[in-house]
């Protein structure tokens, strides 16, 4: 081990460990510092990141860079700091309580390949608050909460990051000579990686359950938790694969402004109400949208709110456009002049306004739906004649213009190729 | 030339414009058009962004891509805020720089789904661990999105500090017109990074307001960061002094810099004794409410608030004097009422107008509740 700009990793000067005697943890960080010795990485780009518990405390040990973070949260420390800068070296040392709490980011990472290394601290209960059992505890095992035996099956970590995606998968103890051999192989492996590492737990586990390194090889074998290299395999890193997938973007212009330039003119007076109303699916919204469009490029202020229920492709769907000659500040239906209804649906949500309208007030309606109360003068549009059922709000619309003149039909159709600029979306 | 646009649009174009290249999210309405926009724009400046698997983990992401250097939003809204508390205090605690978007809906729980309500005011403010100081700015229409989400990169770098954007949803997702020309950008500040050369020391300071600079994992220093009370190597600490020490830090950097933060919209009108207060989109039915009055022969003062927390509070004091009463409208049950209420005077009646419907207010609403007409 000569010429090797970096003997150690280990701050001396933070030695020693603080782990009680005959903890694992302390093993377990000499075998990585040999890991990191064999990897000869710049410490600058090294990042491990710990959580909560006795094992959280073991960043402190390495001169690298170094997270300390919320418990069960390191994953996710990790996923964003390799996401943000995909050259950088992310290890991860996190307990079986970590395990327990953050298990879902667990599962995700893994789904992800996100090049991360995850060296769980497995010491089969909650060393720091007192020995309460973990989601990895032995079942029957006597903790301090479960002090008539563990009922509950404990987690095979392994298995649940393997059948995830993971490409590293490794079960070790921290008495295993080889485990410097096998963080190394881990920490190369481009993607996600995994060693689940068992381990004894003195003040607690070890009293409580007469645990020995003899019981905890015997309860692996009773477990049937194989030890070694479970699986390895070579998939897209999740942090180049996004790179890789969004490379032909870059560059490209982002949310450039859209203007609308006074082309046409208008002839409404001071501020128009409308309602568009219709069901979901009738491109109510997109339509609606088209129709401010045409109003800002005929000179108009336009203000358009859209209304649905939870639901996506069922039930009601409405638009409240509000048409001004003078920049709109506050806007609020009380009372529409004009009202389009196109469905049934539609016209169920909206019947009230349909029969505040007075005889200034225009209705276009499906002429199915008629005969309608109210005192507006009712424009009947036989739509099903015309069109598909999603057309409906648009063929109205233009219909509206038409009838109305309130802006010209070529201020329409250019902002119906707007659209398609906007969206992608082609509308005829 | 005009535009047709909402909020949504035009926060997500004021964050690219502040150099934001990360962005982590959850789907949650009325918040996932942001969410939406920063997925199909961030590749294009070179950026990330990502659906996370909860709110949970997209906090975490962005807290971890911030510390590597990104510029990192996120937006939700309350049920996700509520989900971000742990990391929210991580952040404060760690002194990250993050930018939050709280599209707020209606609480507790899920709401009124998703019904637009201004749930959040003291959430935002006293939603994690602690009761350390964050930033809330507010916008009140579609202008505001665009520049405040600038100006809480800028705040967020400034004082390394979470600063929440407290928005409406009707303003966030309804489309309305603007002069392209009136968007205002402002000078993002870049991060304040530690010189090459030096010693890099992360949480050390002199004085107490001091914001230290930071240096990126990855960049020429190896870099310490805890969540947990730490010294100022960044080690984790339960001395006493050392604890002391940090935490009177992280009030101080924001408490001795309120006025530097503070944003109001002040319209005294001379010899009004009423003032009305208000923030986000009821100042638009409150602006409407005012001009209304006024043009009736009425006199009356308003006072809009566009940063929230720290409570701009000379600026409302400013605002306050002489009057006799102060009307505070909201949509939801006064809780920015509170922070007025212990700055009145004796003689100062605060009244409180506010709506829990789900509706926003009509001027009318506010002239009959406020006793104005």
């Amino acid at each position: 081990m000569n010429n090797i700009s970096h003997p150690t990793y280990i701050d001396e000067d933070s030695m020693p460990y603080p782990f009680c005697p005959g903890c694992g943890h302390g093993a377990i960080l000499d075998h990585l510092n040999t890991a990191l010795v064999q990897l000869q990485l710049d410490p600058r780009k090294v990042v491990i990141v710990t959580d909560i518990g006795c094992a959280g405390l073991s960043d402190k040990f390495f001169e690298t860079n170094a997270f300390h973070g919320l418990h069960g949260r390191s994953v996710t420390y990790a996923t964003g700091i390799k996401l943000a800068n995909p050259e950088l070296k992310v290890i991860v040392l996190i307990g079986d309580g970590g395990c327990g709490i953050g298990g879902n980011h667990l599962i995700h990472a893994a789904r992800r390949n996100i090049d991360v290394t995850v060296l769980v601290f497995n010491n089969l209960n909650y060393g720091m608050t007192g020995g309460e059992h973990s989601v990895t505890t032995p079942q029957g095992s006597n903790t301090a909460t479960t002090r008539y035996g563990h009922l509950e099956r404990p987690m095979d970590i392994c298995a649940t990051v393997n059948v995830n995606g993971a490409s590293f998968v490794a079960r070790s103890t921290s008495f295993e000579k080889d485990l410097p051999d096998l963080i190394t192989q881990a920490i190369r492996n481009q993607g996600f990686s995994l060693i689940d590492i068992w381990e004894l737990c003195t003040a607690y586990y070890v009293p409580n359950n007469r645990f020995s390194k003899k019981a905890l090889e015997s309860s692996l074998e009773d477990l049937g938790f194989a030890q070694g290299i479970l699986h390895q395999e070579k998939r897209p890193e999740y942090a180049s694969a996004y790179r890789q997938a969004v490379a032909d973007q870059h560059g490209l212009i982002s949310l450039a402004p859209y203007p609308l330039p006074t082309k046409y003119a208008h002839n409404i007076k001071t501020r128009m109400s409308c309602i568009i109303a219709g069901s979901a699916g009738q491109r109510i919204g997109t339509s609606a949208g088209i129709f401010c469009r045409a109003a800002v490029l005929s000179g108009l202020w336009a203000y358009q709110q859209n209304d649905y229920p939870v639901t996506v492709r069922s039930g009601y769907s409405l638009s409240e456009v509000t048409l001004s000659r003078e920049e709109i500040g506050y806007s609020s239906l009380k009372k529409p002049d004009l009202m389009v209804v196109v469905s049934e649906e539609g016209l169920k949500k909206v019947a009230s306004y349909a029969s505040q309208l007075s005889n200034q007030d225009t209705l276009f309606i499906n002429a199915d739906l008629l005969p309608l109360q109210t005192n507006a003068n009712v424009v009947a549009l036989d739509l099903k004649r015309k069109d598909k059922k999603y057309n409906w709000a648009f063929i109205a619309l233009e219909e509206v213009i038409l009838h109305s003149g309130i802006f010209p039909l070529e201020a329409w159709e250019e902002a119906v190729s707007m659209q398609k600029d906007l969206t992608g979306e082609n509308l005829t | 030339m005009r535009e047709f646009i909402n909020g949504a649009e035009a926060i997500a174009r004021g964050a690219i414009r502040a150099g934001c290249n990360f962005f982590a999210g959850y789907p949650i309405t009325p918040a996932t058009p942001i969410l939406l926009h920063m997925i199909r724009e961030l590749p294009k400046v070179g950026g990330v962004a990502i659906q996370a698997e909860d709110e949970i983990a997209a906090m975490g992401f962005c807290i971890g891509a911030s510390l590597s250097g990104s510029r990192a939003m996120t937006a939700t809204s309350g049920p996700g805020i509520s989900l971000f508390s742990e990391n929210i205090g991580a952040a404060i605690m760690a002194e990250v720089p993050l930018v939050i978007v709280d599209v707020q809906r209606m609480g507790p729980a899920t709401g009124g789904a998703t019904t637009g309500a201004q749930s959040d005011i003291q959430f935002l403010r006293w939603g994690t661990s602690g009761g350390f100081p964050v930033i809330v700015l507010s916008p009140t229409d579609v202008l505001d999105c665009y520049r405040l989400t600038q100006r809480a990169f800028d705040l967020a770098e400034r004082f390394r500090v979470p600063v929440f954007l407290a928005c409406d949803k009707q303003i966030v997702l309804n489309r309305t017109t603007v002069e392209s020309s009136a968007f205002e950008d402002i000078n993002v500040r870049q991060r304040n990074f530690a010189a090459v050369r030096d010693e890099f020391v992360p949480y050390r300071f002199t004085e107490p307001a001091e914001v230290p600079s930071m240096s990126p994992f990855g960049g020429p220093h190896l870099v310490r960061i805890s969540t947990s009370s730490h010294d100022e190597y960044g080690y984790l600490t339960k001395n006493n002094e050392d604890m002391d020490r940090i935490n009177r830090h992280l009030n101080a950097k924001i408490a001795a810099h309120r006025e530097e933060i503070a944003e109001v919209k002040a319209d005294h009108q001379e010899g009004a004794d009423t003032l009305i207060i208000s923030y986000g989109i009821t100042a638009q039915s409150v602006l409407e409410a005012i001009r209304l009055l006024r043009q009736g022969g009425s006199k009356i003062s308003s006072l809009v608030i566009l940063s929230l927390w720290p409570v701009p509070e000379l600026k409302i004091l400013r605002a306050m004097r002489d009057m006799k009463r102060v009307i505070v409208v909201e949509l939801n049950q006064g809780q920015y009422q509170r922070e007025i209420e212990r700055m009145a005077s004796d003689s100062q009646e605060v009244i409180g107008v506010n709506r829990l419907d789900g509706r926003i207010f009509s001027p009318g609403e506010i002239l009959a509740s406020g006793g104005l007409k």
